[in-house]
């Protein structure tokens, strides 16, 4: 996983609460055996009309939207399946973090995992932010704070660990293989066997 | 958690697994008991374990199935693979090839054991109390029916598990959902968990495990059981769990996986010491009286969007979100959804084809007839409930009445095998999500019990079950 530090970028705003997974990236698009090469279906029947030309409507096809990093969405983002297509679709459209004021569990690990950033943000932040597309963001993930249009630094919370992980890239698989003495120990303890 | 306190029935199965405690700085290393796989969340795991050079470190623990990308007409050769497209089968080969290179048992085409992984693992009894149980599947919340911590991970975790048989998490909070009272005819399990989640919300679980308690859990079956757990996560809990007792040891005696001789003793007698403590505390509870519960049904995009069957759709038109939901539903406020013509009925997915689903579905359509225009869609969760089924002669009950009676697997409750809802078609669904476009692109679904589901087929339009009792 590279490590992600800093982003300084504008934000695209899609301000609907309980965008689940499936709108993130429907199951159809979940036949690949691949992480890569996802961002082309990234709300995919939002981003696109029946005929598969670009709706127009839709934020993320907007000229103000390119090349932004940053996507803050409504309440409960991520909720629904577990599928880690979802961040994987993200990461490759170009989008770096989610800002929302509440974020689903597995969509949350699946994220951290991937150096895809989710915050949670209080509602008066959040409504700032709603309330401003286009505005631009500094994001300090070792502080954990971010930073709108050069005003005060606001913190946001982040779990230890998982900041740890972001910032120096590492990898959970590695941290968990160096631990299989202590693995092989809890199996050889245990009162019962599965 | 302190271990001197009363512990609640996750706080015992949790410190159970605790390879190492969780710290200010890291999380929790937690061991899994049973790891399900499946064909479309493992390709990309297999890869990194390919990458790195790693094993499966317990191929033992380890029971692969495949069931979403799987046709549900029968597949004797690779050529009857085609009706799933491309992609699918593709991925179906590739979950053969891995489970071979790796030395994974796979219950696949030829195995009488192959169904729904949620509905698989408790049926050879492998999902037992006191586990903890994971699958790249959100909805592996069903095994906490049993006693289990079941929970959904990504395909990453799945590579963590695989590879070292551990997790590294921190520890969830913890939600009772006390539900009292009894169920009165016509309203099932699935009634129960649509009004739990339209009561505390599809987020009002995140963070959570929640254990469901009371005397009107406690009286279900563990079919019911696995349905009620089954939907944590469309409350966006963690994971859901019940305490285990009699019926639970009485479901896995005698199953193929399930402890025997000795160690069953040995296992009864571990697994009646995991209730909670009368004393313990949770960090929140919610309590619900069952005795009024109605027949539900779903009429937005997300299992919160709920009413009674005859309850009109509610009016919040302020809320953009709720209606826009209404819009894409094709649905008006004010009305009860009793008048909608129903083009498909799904009576299936994990959350509802177990045979007593398949039973009471049945028992409603003995010596009926589908309504004209209908299309009925049966599939079992395994191919031991069909078969099961088929010795009760249930497929030709649904058969005569005009459904459609399919292999095992989770069909047109993800619509990836070419089982879908087609645009702006309404489809009354046994399953869990009424997400926009989960049935497939454009469709509208409403999610209601096996029961209601039945009756909307008899009836051509959303329809009150009892009824037809």
């Amino acid at each position: 996983m590279e490590a992600i530090r800093k982003i300084s970028s504008c934000i695209t705003v899609l301000p609907k609460s309980d965008i689940d997974t499936d709108q993130i990236i429907p199951a159809r698009f979940l036949t690949t055996t691949s992480r890569e090469g996802l961002g082309v279906h990234l709300f995919n029947d939002w981003r696109f009309l029946a005929d598969g030309t670009e709706n127009p409507d839709f934020v993320l096809n907007k000229a103000e939207s390119k090349g932004c990093e940053v996507l803050v969405a409504g309440h409960n983002f991520g909720c629904g399946s577990s599928r880690e297509h979802a961040p994987w679709s993200l990461l490759d459209f170009g989008i770096r973090a989610v800002i929302s004021t509440g974020i689903a569990d597995i969509f949350r690990s699946n994220s951290l995992k991937n150096g895809l950033l989710p915050i949670e943000v209080d509602e008066q932040t959040h409504e700032w932010l709603i309330s401003n597309p286009g505005s631009s963001i500094d994001i300090d993930v070792a502080n954990s704070t971010l930073t709108i249009e050069n005003g005060k630094p606001i913190s946001f919370a982040i779990d230890g660990f998982a900041r740890h992980c972001l910032i120096e890239g590492i990898d959970q698989l590695g941290f968990l293989r160096n631990e299989e003495d202590a693995i092989t120990r809890f199996e050889e303890s245990r009162p019962w066997t599965p | 958690m302190n271990a001197g306190n009363p512990q609640t029935l996750f706080e015992k199965v949790w410190a159970d697994h605790i390879v190492r405690p969780e710290t200010a700085d890291t999380p929790a290393i937690l061991y899994i008991d049973l790891h399900l796989i499946h064909e479309v969340t493992t390709p990309q795991a297999f890869t990194i374990l390919r990458e790195r050079g790693l094993s499966v470190r317990r191929p033992d623990l380890t029971i692969g199935t495949m069931d979403h990308s799987t046709p549900t007409t029968p597949v004797r050769n690779f050529k009857d693979l085609a009706v799933v497209g491309e992609g699918a089968a593709s991925q179906v080969v590739k979950m053969q090839d891995n489970c071979r290179e790796f030395g994974l048992e796979l219950f696949g085409f030829d195995n009488d054991y192959r169904g729904i992984v949620h509905v698989i693992g408790p049926e050879i009894g492998a999902t037992q109390p006191g586990k903890t149980v994971v699958c790249g599947d959100s909805h592996t919340s069903t095994h906490g029916a049993f006693g289990a911590i079941a929970f959904g991970i990504g395909t990453t975790e799945v590579g963590h598990v695989l590879a070292t048989q551990c997790l590294l998490q921190r520890r969830p909070r913890t939600l009772a959902i006390n539900v009292s009272g009894k169920l009165q005819p016509g309203v099932t399990a699935k009634d129960v968990i649509l009004a739990i989640i339209g009561e505390i919300g599809i987020g009002g679980g995140t963070g959570h495990v929640i254990e469901y308690r009371g005397d009107m859990i406690t009286a279900m079956d563990m079919e019911a059981r696995m349905t009620i757990c089954n939907m944590s996560i469309e409350a966006g809990a963690r994971a859901g769990m019940i305490a285990p007792d009699d019926t639970t040891i009485d479901y896995l005696n005698g199953r193929p996986r399930a402890p025997s001789g000795a160690d069953w003793d040995e296992a009864v007698q571990r697994w009646s010491a995991l209730p909670g403590h009368p004393d313990a505390t949770f960090d929140r509870s919610v309590d619900i009286n069952g005795d009024d519960l109605q027949p539900m049904v779903t009429f937005g995009t997300n299992p919160g969007m709920v009413v009674a069957i005859n309850e009109p759709v509610p009016d919040a038109n302020s809320d953009t979100g709720f209606r826009k939901a209404l819009d894409y539903m094709q649905l008006s406020p004010g009305k009860p959804l009793t008048e909608s013509a129903v083009d498909i009925v799904f009576l299936g997915s994990c959350t509802n084809s177990r045979l007593s689903d398949l039973t009471q579905a049945a028992e409603m359509l003995r010596g009926r007839k589908i309504a004209d225009g209908v299309r009925m869609l049966v599939v079992p969760g395994s191919q031991q409930i069909k078969a099961e089924a088929e010795s009760l002669g249930l497929h030709e009950v649904f058969k005569s009445a005009g459904a459609d009676w399919r292999e095992s697997g989770c069909s047109m409750c993800i619509a990836m095998n070419g089982d879908i809802v087609p645009k702006g078609r309404l489809c009354v669904s046994t399953s869990n999500r009424n997400f926009e476009g989960r049935q497939g692109m454009g469709a509208r679904t409403i999610l209601a019990s096996p029961l209601t589901a039945a009756a909307s087929a008899i009836e051509g339009s959303v329809a009150d079950p009892r009824k037809y009792l």
